[in-house]
């Protein structure tokens, strides 16, 4: 994927040079993809890297503090910590990849539609997005979870649903200002049919603003999964996630063993702070005038 | 109507309030749709996992389950306006009156949070907007990234493991008011109202220093969505034509600041308010549970630890009521603030 | 009354300090109206924002003077320079609308001019802005008192704009493109009122303007400024009739003006002879009773209401009118992008009004009806190489590929002048005229036998226009081709066009050759239209 967006910032930029100034320049974006690099290594190498078995239990060895042995420390049933942070990268990021890669397609597709051809499509679409907006998103996501059932692709259909709306708002917006700009007339009288001039000329120039969407949102989405899990859905004990395991360690907290609750709850929130910083250097890169 | 036409901004006000409905039938719908999604027989849900075949059936035959969807929903919309939400299975009482002794807790919480939020979000958002490039631009700008990345409920933790297992000047993470102090006479529900018109005082601290941690973890929160606005909104409105022609006319620095950019820049920033709300009602339910706050987010919590589903889809409608309420009230004083509202057909 | 020593701007961006103005020296007569004429990009507005500190961030005074009544402007203290803005020096703008405050009564506004320069009292403000306004001639000041801007006309805001600078009575007044974006008939109203209210109160002025025809109507002397710097000065008269700078020559060629030929608005070494251009007998394209009707939210808006009107083969038809006139859509419909509400488009003899334009594309006259767009930035797909946009008709329409479409491509870039080594560029590595020659080639891919001009020239600096003009009259040559020029501007219509079809609000209210109605036109609109246009002094006479 960094691939491709690489690739397109520098062709939308004029050039790899550019790019590298922006870096160059901004040495925080340079800092937040080398993190995102990082996570990635970590889901896809991170399980046959880590230390320890992230489910075998050691009663003997429970509610260690950090030491060289157990970087992060022990759980109340003597699992290293560290081993389990790392090996639920990979389920954190899962979730939040598969459920903006469904609202990105999905969003792309109403919006799309509604933009360019308007009317009682775009009427209908709205009506439904204020519906979904109505609720408090997170919210929702609980109450759809709890009627389709406690599982985990259920966590990925909640968050794909209440982002829907951010993506097909954004998709409608940017395809909406350019249906009747000249470059898509003048496709048109090139021969092209309205589906083409929309799918060839109008959404490829919405792609830059959904570029800095989705990895806003990406981050957002592991947050949401988080939350959810820390209520007690979706995912379920023993298995690894962040959000679980701050919930677990939450109850050690007042008693003074910190690091259960810490070490899941930092990653998770260097995590998330990664996917916001290259959005916001993904932002300056593409328009530097919305630079917040 | 003779009145709404030489108002027109009324009319717009009128026709906000209208729009509304529509909105609000979505909502009963999804909450209808949510209520028979469940997998396998809702009925046996409702029941909960101690009922016997009888139960069920009582429980089937109650809820309408054995008629037909579209005749369920009208039942379901018929409940609702008579502001039935079903029975509780935990706490045995109805949904609607637990949810009513429950709210003034939430809505404590977050109006706080809300009000510290916004008391120092707008203010950093202009300073930076102001001064870019300065150290509180900067300020600025790191609040607001890492305050989106920030999960509530651990923040929730962090903070009560500094300020009360480390520092020991936070109470115990326990509820609206220790043990010690006597809840005050209900009258809106708000313990620090409620206190204050009692008079009394050392409850009225006493609840404060509960509240203060929850407060601060959800003003955290909404800080970084409120700063980051703000900046863009006074950013976009200071590098408007009409700062200059303000400047070009001699305008003090105040003037063009307060009465030309930031009237300006105050309309995003109440859109925005929208969605801080959304996010504050959800983030609300994860720093109850931190905090053991006895609002309706703990309460629907707790609901679904024992499958009651009554009690988690009343809240989730109530809580989509409340938000549609908010944002009504957002709209209306946007409509007060900006003549251009009920024009803009034009 | 100002004196300007050595004046230097620059700008600090990314990519290092620019120089936006390079050590310019002038002064202004007490009483003087002085113009300052430039392309974009000559430092003219930055020129102006200097004198009065107003300039955007990152840009500062890098040296030199500017002396004001014994005051340096450079180095006078802020709160000083907050007292003379407004009230000695003011300023208006371009695109009044957007400098208004938009959520402020408009009186309001009037009335915070007047309170801070203390013209004006709690009690007695409102009278004061009401005379303000109606010294701008605003009649029923006391009801526009209460309006914000979006209810008002652009003309009338500006009117405001120029109520706010006036209020105080300054000395000075600075206008930066005071009438730009305003239609022709309003612009003229503009500066009138301006110039008359100048003269008035015995105030100096500066105006700002790309358009030289404009300052030499209303000011008494002008400077011509190119990249930062003054490259002439001088009386308006002396200027047109004996140009001393090469730049300053080809400005005034490139100003179209009465009784002039296309060609005499290039330099004259590249007058090269016209291409004839022969006229058919028969109709290419016969518009009968086309209207369109739009459903508006305050019941129906007939945007065209039935004209008709004939393209002969090889004759190029000027469409005139102001903003609103349906010049615009009429266009939309004939180039099938746009449906019609009723009429008859008769293409060749066939009523292509009655295809659908959605289905239009598949058609095969498609390639027959072609358009240059107004805004060539807008009209080129930002992600998309000028090659990709030239070969878009040839590959969708034209079913060229491989070798045969290279050649193709580079037969009609030089065709249109655009160099071969900017075929891979993208939109926003050209510049304005390398974009409308990239537009331009791709409209002529498929050889069209008729082409829809739509402003195509509007968004161009003068010089540009000039070579823009003149290589689609050596295309219409070439290729044989009937055009409809759009435009609000009657004189650059007549340039190019044979016969003129003037418009105004969805009706033709005159056409006919465009010699006899630009020499004696009928209609009372057309004279107005006309009488409207700047009229710059006679040409020097070329040797």
């Amino acid at each position: 994927m960094s691939g491709v967006l690489l690739k397109s910032i520098a062709r939308r930029s004029g050039g790899l040079d550019h790019l590298i100034y922006v870096l160059r320049a901004n040495p925080v974006t340079m800092f937040a993809f080398a993190m995102f690099a990082l996570i990635i290594l970590a889901a896809v190498f991170g399980p046959s890297l880590v230390p320890y078995d992230p489910l075998a239990t050691n009663a003997a060895n429970a509610l260690q503090s950090p030491s060289l042995a157990h970087w992060f420390g022990t759980d109340s049933v003597g699992r290293d910590v560290f081993s389990r942070v790392i090996v639920a990268t990979r389920l954190d990021l899962s979730i939040s990849v598969a459920a903006v890669a469904l609202s990105f397609v999905i969003g792309s597709v109403l919006g799309s539609v509604a933009g360019y051809w308007g009317g009682w499509l775009d009427a209908v679409l709205n009506r439904v997005l204020d519906t979904i907006m109505a609720f408090p998103l997170f919210v929702l996501a609980m109450g759809i979870v709890a009627a389709l059932g406690n599982t985990i692709e259920n966590i990925i259909y909640a968050t794909a649903i209440i982002n829907v709306p951010f993506y097909a708002r954004l998709v409608r917006a940017e395809v909406n200002i350019r249906r009747n700009a000249g470059f898509a007339q003048a496709a048109k009288l090139s021969g092209n049919s309205d589906v083409r001039v929309l799918a060839m000329h109008i959404f490829p120039n919405a792609l830059p603003p959904m570029m800095v969407q989705v990895s806003l949102n990406l981050g957002w989405a592991i947050l949401n999964a988080a939350g959810l899990s820390f209520i007690g859905l979706g995912v379920r004990p023993p298995t690894a996630e962040w959000g679980i395991m701050v919930a677990e360690g939450a109850n050690f907290i007042v008693s003074g063993e910190w690091w259960l609750a810490v070490f899941p709850g930092l990653t998770l929130m260097i995590a998330v702070f990664t996917f916001n910083l290259l959005g916001d250097g993904l932002r300056d890169i593409f328009d530097p005038r919305q630079r917040t | 109507m003779a009145i709404a036409n030489t108002y027109p901004r009324l009319r717009a006000a009128v026709s906000r309030i209208a729009q509304s409905i529509p909105v609000v039938a979505g909502v009963v719908v999804i909450s209808f749709l949510l209520t028979r999604a469940l997998p396998g027989d809702p009925a046996a849900y409702f029941a909960g996992a101690a009922a016997d075949e009888a139960s069920i059936q009582e429980v089937r035959v109650a809820l309408g389950l054995d008629k037909p969807l579209i005749q369920q929903f009208f039942i379901y919309v018929g409940d609702l306006l008579q502001g039935d939400l079903g029975q509780s299975l935990s706490s045995g009482q109805a949904v609607a009156a637990d949810l009513a002794k429950r709210l003034p807790a939430s809505l404590e919480l977050t109006l706080t949070a809300l009000i510290v939020s916004c008391g120092l979000a707008i203010p950093l958002g202009i300073l930076a907007a102001t001064q870019p490039g300065s150290w509180i631009d900067h300020l600025c700008r790191v609040v607001v990234t890492a305050g989106v990345s920030l999960p509530t409920f651990f923040t929730g933790i962090l903070l009560i493991y500094v300020f009360y297992y480390l520092l020991g000047i936070a109470p115990s993470p326990l509820g609206r008011l220790d043990f010690i102090y006597i809840e005050p006479d209900r009258i809106t529900g708000f313990y620090l109202i409620d206190a204050a018109v009692a008079g009394d005082w050392e409850t009225w601290f006493g609840a404060l220093k509960q509240l203060v941690l929850p407060a601060v973890t959800l003003a955290l929160f909404t800080l970084a969505p409120i700063a980051r606005m703000t900046r863009a909104a006074m950013l976009t409105a200071l590098s408007a034509d009409f700062i200059r022609t303000a400047k070009a006319a001699g305008l003090t620095n105040r003037k063009v600041l307060y009465g030309y950019a930031f009237r300006n820049a105050l309309l995003p920033v109440v859109t925005t308010l929208g969605m801080v709300f959304s996010f504050a009602l959800g983030a609300n339910v994860l720093v109850e549970k931190v905090f053991a706050w006895p609002g309706i987010g703990s309460y629907a919590v707790e609901a679904l630890v024992v499958s009651d589903y009554a009690a988690v889809q009343g809240f989730v409608l109530a809580m989509a009521l409340l938000f549609v309420l908010l944002n009504l009230i957002i709209d209306l004083a946007y409509t007060a603030i900006d003549p251009r509202i009920g024009f803009s057909s034009k | 009354m100002l004196n300007v020593k050595d004046l230097a701007v620059s700008f600090q961006t990314r990519r290092g300090a620019v120089d936006a103005v390079r050590g310019i020296s002038f002064e202004l007569e007490k009483g003087e109206i002085l113009g300052i004429v430039g392309e974009s990009g000559s430092g003219k507005s930055v020129t102006s924002f200097a004198l009065m500190r107003i300039l955007d961030v990152g840009g500062m005074i890098k040296a030199g003077e500017a002396v004001y009544s014994g005051i340096d402007l450079r180095r006078a203290t802020e709160k000083t320079m907050r007292d003379i803005r407004g009230r000695e020096i003011s300023m208006i703008f371009q695109n009044p609308r957007a400098a208004l405050n938009p959520i402020r009564k408009v009186g309001h506004q009037i009335e915070d001019v007047l309170r801070r320069h203390a013209k004006a009292t709690r009690q007695n403000a409102r009278d004061k802005a009401i005379e303000a306004l109606e010294a701008v001639k605003i009649r029923d000041a006391a009801a526009r008192y209460d309006a914000y801007p979006f209810e008002l006309s652009g003309g009338m805001c500006q009117r405001i704009v120029i109520a706010i600078a006036l209020a105080c009575d300054p000395r000075l007044l600075i206008a930066d493109e005071p009438t730009t974006g305003l239609d022709i008939t309003t612009q003229k109203a503009v500066m009138d009122l301006v110039i008359e209210l100048i003269r008035a109160r015995q105030m100096s002025s500066i105006l700002i303007t790309h358009d030289l025809g404009l300052a030499s109507q209303y000011c008494d002397r002008i400077m011509v400024m190119k990249d930062g710097g003054i490259v002439e000065q001088g009386d308006p008269l002396g200027l047109f009739s004996n140009p001393q700078h090469s730049y300053t020559r080809k400005l005034v060629d490139a100003t179209p003006r009465a009784g002039e030929s296309i060609r005499s608005l290039l330099p004259p070494e590249d007058r090269k002879p016209e291409l004839p251009h022969e006229i058919g007998d028969d109709a290419l394209l016969d518009v009968r009773g086309l209207t369109k009707t739009y459903q508006g939210k305050s019941g129906p808006v007939h945007a065209v209401k039935g004209i008709s009107f004939t393209v002969k083969r090889g004759q190029s038809v000027g469409l005139v009118g102001e903003s609103g006139c349906g010049k615009s859509t009429t266009a939309e419909m004939l180039v099938r992008l746009m449906d019609a509400s009723s009429g008859q488009i008769l293409f060749d003899g066939e009523d292509i009004a009655a295809m659908p334009a959605r289905a239009f594309a598949k058609n095969s006259r498609r390639g027959d009806i072609q358009m240059v767009f107004q805004d060539a930035t807008d009209s080129l797909n930002p992600r998309h190489t000028a090659r990709q946009t030239i070969a878009e008709p040839l590959q969708r329409l034209g079913h060229l590929r491989g070798q045969q479409l290279a050649v193709r491509i580079e037969e009609l870039a030089g065709l249109v002048g655009l160099p071969y080594s900017l075929l891979e560029r993208f939109p926003h590595q050209l510049s304005g005229g390398q974009k409308a020659r990239v537009g331009i080639a791709r409209a002529i891919a498929l050889e069209p036998k008729f082409l829809i001009l739509d402003e195509p020239t509007a968004a161009l600096d003068v010089s540009i226009q000039a070579v823009v003009l003149n290589l689609l009259m050596d295309l219409r040559a070439k290729l044989g081709m009937s055009y409809l020029f759009v435009s609000h501007d009657l004189h650059v219509v007549r340039l190019l066009c044979d016969h003129v079809v003037v418009m105004k609000a969805g009706e033709i209210v005159e056409q006919g050759p465009a010699l006899q109605v630009m020499s004696d036109p009928q209609d009372p609109y057309t004279k107005e239209l006309l009488s409207a246009a700047p009229k710059p002094p006679a040409r020097r006479i070329v040797a």
